[in-house]
């Protein structure tokens, strides 16, 4: 294996090949947890990680499990490793896991992992596989920092809790934007990143 | 008694809408939304195999999971709520594999129409979500029925409803770089605006 196909199976799913911009894949977590970038981060590090590994062990087990019964096999892989993580955030991190109550559980039905485990890690070795989810799991966490960025920014006025435009109820000249917060927001922000994802490479088209 | 459930139902459809308020069962509800039949089909799906899970991952959660609640069976103080987790998707995913076969067997002409959806409702975040939000809500068995049915209803009309949109929209001129999924999220963001409306409707 060469370095630059290492490369490639890393960094294209940032842009060339975005899960949620054009696999259309793991959008429902996307949105919800974006209200604030210290949720989204935590979001980000456990899909990383969940889809990195549970594409290294299917891909370890691939040439054992019968087709007609991989789809509940790969499940029991994810659930476990969700669970883990799950585990994991509430001992460390009791605070946002709480906040993120049932979204940390939906990671099991996000669809990036099951999809990449079925479309990539099935077919390919346990290191690239491994290296394909790192990466997938990444261009979901370049949207899902973006998206969050801008909702705290002009919903709060704070990024990550700092001060970034004082708002008029702490003294200072921004008005909040309390839309930034509820629902609608996050589906026009990636909207919109969608519409400047496809202006500057124009080729994407979902199939 | 029948008011609270009334309002229950309600809740679930408008006001807490799966799809528009919690964004789950988003990948599908985006990839199958081309069609008003198809969409109507999904939905269907949905909200059948929602009102069976949920009541049985009710009973799941209270007679094995929770705290104590192996009492019955005599055993005292084990908590097994770490497990939840993978029990829901086994259980969901065994519940769309019987209904596959049931449905096969008993009424294929449903069958042949909700065929290709079925499967993909095990992956569907809107059904383990729901069960997920059943759970940390605490609702009874009884609650847990009327919340399943009206999840399920709610997020079958916003598929619809956005199916419907989509379909109109089939000539419009839409700017290049937003045909397709760009003016999805557009739509589904003013839906999801238009739903903002009910909240803070009290029965």
């Amino acid at each position: 294996m060469n370095m630059a196909s290492v490369k490639k199976t890393l960094f294209d799913p940032l842009f060339n090949n975005n899960p949620i911009a054009l696999q259309i894949l793991g959008i429902c977590s996307a949105l919800a947890v974006t209200t604030k970038m210290d949720k989204a981060l935590v979001m980000c590090v456990a899909v990383i990680l969940v889809t990195g590994f549970s594409n290294f062990f299917v891909s370890l087990i691939r040439d054992y499990i019968p087709s007609s019964i991989r789809i509940i096999a790969q499940m029991t892989i994810i659930a476990s490793l969700v669970i883990l993580t799950d585990q994991i955030l509430k001992a460390f991190v009791y605070d946002i896991a709480k906040e993120m109550a049932v979204f940390i559980g939906l990671i099991i039905t996000n669809c990036i992992v099951m999809g990449r485990a079925e479309g990539f890690a099935m077919k390919n070795p346990p290191f690239i596989s491994f290296l394909d989810g790192i990466g997938n799991g990444l261009g979901y966490s370049v949207i899902l920092i973006f998206v969050a960025f801008f909702r705290e920014l002009f919903g709060t006025g704070k990024v990550l809790g700092f001060t970034i435009l004082k708002p008029i109820s702490e003294g200072g000249w921004y008005q909040t934007n309390g839309m930034a917060l509820l629902a609608p927001s996050a589906f026009f922000i990636i909207g919109l990143f969608i519409w400047a994802l496809r202006m500057w490479k124009t080729d994407q088209i979902e199939a | 008694m029948l008011e609270h459930y009334l309002s229950l139902f309600i809740k679930a459809v408008f006001i807490e809408n799966l799809a528009l308020a919690f964004f789950l069962g988003m990948c599908t509800f985006l990839a199958v939304s081309k069609k008003v039949s198809t969409a109507i089909g999904l939905g269907i799906a949905v909200v059948v195999v929602q009102s069976i899970t949920i009541p049985v991952n009710n009973l799941l959660y209270n007679y094995l999971l929770k705290e104590n609640a192996l009492t019955w069976a005599g055993i005292e103080g084990v908590d097994l709520s770490f497990l939840g987790l993978i029990c829901y998707i086994g259980v969901i995913a065994a519940i769309v594999q019987i209904l596959e076969m049931a449905l096969d067997k008993y009424v294929p002409s449903l069958y042949n129409a909700l065929g290709i959806f079925l499967p993909l409702i095990t992956v569907n975040c809107a059904i383990l979500g729901g069960s997920l939000f059943m759970v940390e809500r605490d609702y009874t068995f009884t609650e847990s029925v009327v919340f399943g049915l009206g999840s399920g209803f709610g997020w079958a009309i916003a598929i619809a409803a956005l199916a419907g949109i989509n379909e109109k929209l089939k000539y419009s001129d839409i700017p290049h770089g937003l045909r397709g999924l760009g003016i999805t999220f557009m739509i589904v963001g003013l839906m999801s605006l238009g739903f903002l409306a009910f909240s803070g409707i009290q029965l």
